[in-house]
């Protein structure tokens, strides 16, 4: 289950670079609709030198987090502290502490790689020299040394993301945001971002906190994942822990046609768990899967269901996902 | 400002971790503005068709307004000192410069809305005064050059100006106020609206009315009596006729500075309006 760590009120522990508490933040729904409850009551914590991936689906209440902690938005109500500051009472101190990388590219199209990193620095308080060279570092770190003096506008999908993660991390922040930072990057360019984010972390100790609705991309970088719905965090925990609570192999059986009723047929197999159907999809669990299948094959062949294909595997996040949310993630961001 | 860390900067392997104390004042305030100045006139720099457009339109304003409405000094008590059209619109043309690209400064905030630059500008420590303060510095930097090349047009069309440098040092203050004054009310409309079109659409619903109900290329005395009492209020029209009278031969001072103090006093309030409407955008999202 989500862990809500504080009662209302309490401060963060020293121990966390970041806390979120009890969030709830409310968009008015405009021309007449009802107000949208963007965040529900959301808690998440992270601890310094790691990172968190908070993964969910479009509007689950991601974006709205980073924005509240980056000094964005104003939460209606609930604390939130980053690098052991109130979100709320110091805008500025958390301003100087974090770096963001937001969604849309947030370079300047008609301004160099290098000027766009030297700009971030001297806004960020380095002298004219020190921004310089900091700039050219982070040229060279991201692989942007032969395009550091072309304009931003020029640059590919993944160069330009790549800038944008250097303009984060200009002042050393101690805390990097990262708001997709992914999305619509080709698989090489993502590849590539990923490879730097993980050499970020492992190299800098850096606490980051990464939005994402890629499950391979949380897998793959975070420490820890939180799985977000309707503005709540469902569950959290290391991409470990939250697959080997599923407890065995997860059985995937499509069907020649949808039918509701097939999931009833299943329920006399022994060994098997958590059926559920989807369409023509139909999903159970079992210690052994492997073993579970000739089963599995011979009930619904008695009972007349037409079988196109069987899978078995280990649990995903994919899994962890739909048990938590009770819907199937793939399919949704597929939607 | 004095920033001061325990290492020195330029390491990447060790990162310091210590926070950087900055001072926060009128120093960063001004230092922030000068930096996204450069910023904006760098871009134009880049943009030559646009630089260009930029100084070729008052020109062709001047020239064309000129030609058209040549005859319109006849008109029984129209007043101009010698008689000369060109004389009369060369402080209006400016003033009306001014206006008009004024109108267009929110566009750049809607580009920083529409990309990242604005959500990444608000959570680093940047003053929002000095995101607003940039954008006047340059808008006002783009006055003085159009309206130098206005006075050089005009005097090579044969105007002169009896006022001389105080007349020209006028002119472009007030340029310069209406600029900050448009300006702000376009940065103003931007961060409340976030579209282009909505943003587009205002603006000339409010700066075209400005230009044609002011003296700017007219001598209100010839108009409709309710033209001549709306002008009275309208800041193109303080702009227009402040020019114009400190570039005439017997600059009546009386008339000069209380409009350049009332267009200051505008200027400011609409420049802590455009600060106040960050709120308003910061809210929304």
């Amino acid at each position: 289950m989500a862990r809500l760590p504080y009662a209302k009120g309490s401060r963060m522990p020293p121990s966390a670079a970041l806390a979120a508490v009890e969030l709830v933040k409310t968009y008015p729904g405009g021309r007449g609709a009802p107000p949208v409850r963007a965040l529900d009551g959301l808690s998440v914590e992270v601890a310094p030198g790691s990172v968190m991936a908070l993964l969910g689906r479009n509007g689950a209440g991601k974006s709205t987090t980073v924005k509240i902690l980056t000094t964005l938005a104003c939460p209606d109500s609930g604390q939130a502290y980053v690098a052991g500051i109130d979100v709320r009472r110091d805008q500025d101190a958390v301003r100087r502490a974090i770096g963001l990388v937001s969604q849309k590219a947030s370079s300047d199209p008609m301004a160099t790689g290098r000027e766009n990193l030297a700009l971030a620095g001297r806004i960020q308080g380095l002298s004219r020299s020190a921004s310089a060279a900091r700039a050219a570092q982070l040229l060279a770190r991201f692989d942007l040394g032969d395009a550091a003096d072309r304009l931003a506008k020029t640059y590919s999908g993944g160069m330009a993301r790549k800038l944008d993660v250097a303009i984060g991390l200009v002042h050393r922040p101690r805390v990097l945001f990262l708001d997709e930072p992914t999305s619509g990057l080709d698989p090489e360019a993502r590849a590539q971002m990923w490879r730097e984010i993980a050499r970020l972390s492992a190299e800098e100790q850096m606490t980051a906190l990464l939005t994402t609705h890629y499950l391979d991309e949380a897998d793959q970088l975070a420490d820890r994942v939180a799985i977000v719905d309707v503005g709540r965090v469902v569950v959290e925990g290391t991409p470990d822990e939250l697959k080997s609570e599923l407890r065995g192999d997860a059985v995937q059986v499509e069907l020649a046609a949808a039918d509701t009723a097939a999931a009833s047929v299943l329920n006399g197999v022994r060994g098997l768990r958590e059926i559920s159907i989807d369409g023509s999809r139909l999903r159970a669990r079992a210690d052994n899967g492997a073993q579970a299948v000739p089963a599995v094959l011979a009930a619904l062949d008695s009972a007349g269901v037409a079988v196109a294909s069987v899978t078995v595997a280990r649990p995903s996040l994919d899994d962890v996902y739909l048990r938590h949310v009770g819907r199937a993630f793939r399919a949704e961001v597929a939607a | 400002m004095t920033t001061t860390t325990s290492t020195p900067p330029g390491t990447l392997e060790s990162p310091p971790r210590v926070p950087q104390r900055v001072k926060v004042g009128s120093g960063t305030l001004v230092r922030h503005s000068g930096l996204l100045t450069a910023r904006a006139v760098r871009t134009l720099l880049r943009q030559p068709a646009f630089a260009a457009i930029t100084l070729v339109q008052p020109v062709i304003w001047l020239l064309l307004f000129g030609q058209l409405f040549r005859n319109v000094v006849h008109i029984p008590g129209f007043s101009t000192a010698s008689g000369s059209y060109l004389e009369f619109i060369t402080p209006g043309v400016i003033v009306m410069t001014a206006l008009f690209s004024s109108g267009w400064a929110g566009t750049v905030f809607i580009e920083d809305m529409d990309r990242g630059v604005m959500d990444r500008l608000l959570a680093s420590p940047v003053r929002r005064g000095a995101m607003i303060v940039g954008t006047l510095a340059y808008q006002s930097l783009t006055t003085i050059v159009q309206t130098l090349v206005v006075f050089a047009i005009a005097f090579a069309g044969g105007a002169r100006f009896a006022g001389g440098a105080p007349g020209v040092l006028v002119t472009v203050v007030a340029a310069c106020l209406i600029s900050v004054i448009i300006a702000c009310f376009s940065n103003a409309i931007a961060l409340l609206v976030r579209q282009q079109e909505a943003l587009i659409g205002i603006s000339q619903f409010i700066v075209l009315p400005l230009q044609f109900l002011s003296s700017s290329i007219m001598d209100t005395r010839v108009a409709p009596a309710w033209v001549r009492h709306v002008a009275r209020y309208n800041p193109v029209d303080w702009a227009s006729t402040a020019a114009r009278a400190a570039l005439s031969a017997d600059t009546d001072w009386g008339v000069v500075l209380p409009r350049l103090g009332l267009l200051a006093a505008l200027a400011v309030l609409m420049a802590w309006l455009a600060t106040r409407a960050f709120r308003t955008y910061q809210r929304s999202i």
